[in-house]
């Protein structure tokens, strides 16, 4: 018993990184129609960009403090990834306006190998790491009611802290903002947006920005457990089943789609993996979420889609 | 001048209706094949053949299956790679375990292993489409690069997962050089391509154009979505798991599943979109393009006299890539076939520009 829950707080935890990715990926499809192949691109650029900063910063202004250090490189990878968001919309979206969402969905896997290159050229390809202080050390609770006590990564908790401050503040942002309003527009139709008075070029530039902002802190919590390499960029394609799962307009989708995916890859690589010859974790979620869409096409909390001729 | 239409006039139904109208493309086409075949094999050195041409065929004939899907089905697949390691392991599996099998068979009967598995993968597109299709067949590539690692049976219980194919022959001629082995590709890429290019052109490829155009509307005159969807994925499966088949046999010779990941996928979509999707020509012109960039890239540093490290090198040809997708969806969503057809247009002119 104390196994098993400890699995399955191991995947609610892991699934929250997941739903931290996937997050990012909703937040722009909501507010854009975007679906942002190059999310996890992002995620790696915004991560190399804090794990370099903090080590670059520090010798060229010549200080030594890690916290002062890792504050200004957040604030510069912050920079850089609103930087992007700008570049983006300037060169990409503005003359995309009103096309089909596959040819959007093709651009930005454009995007996400132009960001691969030119990241890993600018900030170097080999693994760095992030280190912003989290507790390494696990912790062991509730060890009067099971044998040995449950194993809790604290690690994982910050982080699972960390993102459902973030998933709450970007909820309210959502809701009660005019800015968050115009998104939801735009999201439905570009053209009616546009042609009540929403400037469509500044949506598209907060929306991104705040995708990158959303990257820049999945970026760093990964990083920071696992390292900074080119790996961080496929580990944003195990994210997406989780907003399939989820629907892909759906915020609290997208954090339940994580949690679900989380525990199903941990209890499944643990209960299942030996049978089958192990390393299922890589195709689990994907699966799990196919045959989740042959019964429900929209998602857990997807909006019904509906054609007309 | 060069293109001048007039007084080719079509007196019956077949002559309208051939894959190529005009008199000039048709001469141009001959030669083109006449060239590939005869004065390619004489002229090309070794390298040349075994570097260039081979791949740019094999994938050539990929490009050509995932257009089926994805230029005249709208059905976005991202799990092309997979489709090619299924099509190249039943290959090597039937020879392995029945020796006395034709290697013309073999690859066969791999395509057609890929079209069942292109089948299963393609049902949830009945109910799912655009976005979510995508993502969905992401799990096609997941899954087939897990099983073909772990699972021993696939790979003979060879204890380094590597596959490796014996000399090969087919109709009692050696398949073994690099003349040989382009031609025995080039054959089958002319075959299946004239395939593909009939199909396209008659009913199943006017359904499959319908339902991509607008598959609500596509249902209400008639046709059966599940019935086009399934058979775009089955035909473009079939090509995709052949030329995967023979990516395996012909230009690897020993291959590993990482032969066929995603990026693999990612590079045949590239392909479709800049050579230009629901154009056949294009997949060729994708492909031409697709294998030419990297060693451009690699060369040209080298004649300037910037020679350039191999991970540089590697990371700006995915920015080029990333780049010229982006441009191409922008200026021209046609892609090359369309600036072909713009040539042709201006030839029909020239000298003279009205």
């Amino acid at each position: 018993m104390g196994f098993f829950l400890e699995t399955l707080f191991g995947g609610l935890m892991s699934g929250m990184l997941y739903a931290l990715i996937g997050l990012g990926f909703v937040l722009i499809f909501k507010a854009s129609g975007v679906f942002n192949f190059a999310q996890g691109a992002m995620v790696l650029v915004a991560a190399l960009a804090m794990a370099r900063f903090s080590e670059w910063i520090p010798r060229w202004l010549g200080f030594s403090n890690p916290l002062l250090a890792n504050v200004l490189a957040f604030i510069v990878a912050a920079a850089v990834m609103f930087a992007l968001a700008v570049v983006v919309e300037k060169f990409v979206l503005r003359h995309l306006v009103n096309q089909e969402a596959t040819t959007l969905l093709m651009a930005t896997l454009g995007i996400s190998y132009f960001l691969d290159g030119l990241g890993q050229i600018s900030f170097g390809s080999s693994v760095y790491s992030i280190n912003v202080g989290m507790p390494k050390d696990p912790a062991i609770i509730l060890d009067s009611v099971f044998d040995g006590g449950l194993l809790i990564n604290l690690e994982d908790l910050t982080a699972a802290v960390v993102a459902a401050l973030l998933v709450a503040a970007l909820a309210l942002f959502f809701q009660y903002t005019s800015t968050g309003r115009a998104l939801r527009a735009v999201a439905d139709d570009h053209q009616a947006a546009q042609s009540i008075g929403i400037p469509l070029n500044r949506i598209w530039v907060v929306v991104w920005s705040v995708a990158g902002l959303v990257a820049l802190v999945a970026g760093v919590i990964w990083g920071s457990k696992f390292g900074v390499q080119f790996t961080l960029s496929t580990a944003a394609l195990r994210a997406l089943p989780v907003v399939i799962l989820g629907g892909l307009t759906s915020v609290p989708g997208a954090i339940l789609g994580g949690l679900i995916i989380g525990v199903g890859e941990k209890l499944s690589e643990v209960y299942l993996g030996s049978l089958v010859g192990g390393g299922i974790e890589i195709w689990f979620a994907y699966v799990l979420a196919l045959v989740f869409l042959l019964f429900r096409p929209q998602g857990l909390f997807g909006e019904k889609i509906i054609d007309r001729v | 001048m060069l293109y001048r239409e007039n007084g080719q006039f079509k007196t019956s139904y077949v002559a309208d209706q051939q894959i190529f109208p005009i008199r000039q493309d048709r001469i141009f086409v001959m030669l083109l094949l006449a060239f590939a075949f005869v004065g390619v094999p004489l002229l090309a050195s070794d390298y040349l053949l075994r570097a260039l041409l081979i791949p740019f065929l094999i994938l050539s004939l990929a490009a050509v299956g995932l257009n089926v899907l994805v230029g005249y089905c709208g059905q976005i697949s991202l799990g092309t790679g997979a489709f090619m390691a299924v099509g190249a392991y039943a290959a090597w599996n039937f020879g392995v375990r029945i020796p006395a099998m034709p290697l013309l068979l073999q690859i066969v009967l791999g395509g057609l292993c890929a079209t069942v598995v292109g089948v299963i993968f393609g049902i949830p597109s009945l109910r799912i489409r655009g976005l979510y299709l995508a993502v969905a067949t992401l799990a096609a590539q997941f899954f087939v690069d897990w099983a073909f690692l772990r699972i021993p049976y696939f790979t003979n219980y060879s204890s380094s997962g590597n596959v490796s194919v014996p000399q090969l022959t087919a109709f009692g001629l050696p398949v073994q050089t690099a003349m040989e082995k382009y031609l025995f590709v080039l054959a089958l890429v002319c075959v299946f391509t004239l395939l593909v290019k009939n199909l396209v052109r008659g009913a199943i490829g006017r359904e499959w154009m319908a339902i991509r155009d607008m598959d609500v509307a596509a249902s209400v005159i008639g046709i059966r979505p599940m019935y086009a969807k399934l058979t775009a994925f089955a035909v473009s499966s079939f090509i995709v798991g052949v030329a995967g088949a023979l990516w395996g046999f012909i230009h690897l010779g020993s291959w590993e599943p990482l032969a066929f990941d995603l990026t693999r996928s990612f590079q045949l979509l590239f392909m479709v979109i800049i050579g230009g999707l629901g154009s056949i020509l294009g997949c060729f012109f994708g492909a031409a393009f697709i294998v030419l960039v990297p060693v451009l890239l690699s060369n040209i540093p080298g004649m300037l006299g910037l020679p350039l490290a191999v991970d540089t090198a590697s990371h700006i040809e995915h920015m080029v890539f990333g780049a010229l997708i982006v441009t191409f969806l922008i200026a021209e969503p046609h892609g090359l076939a369309r600036l072909w057809s713009i040539a042709k247009e201006k030839l029909r002119l020239w000298p003279f520009p009205y």
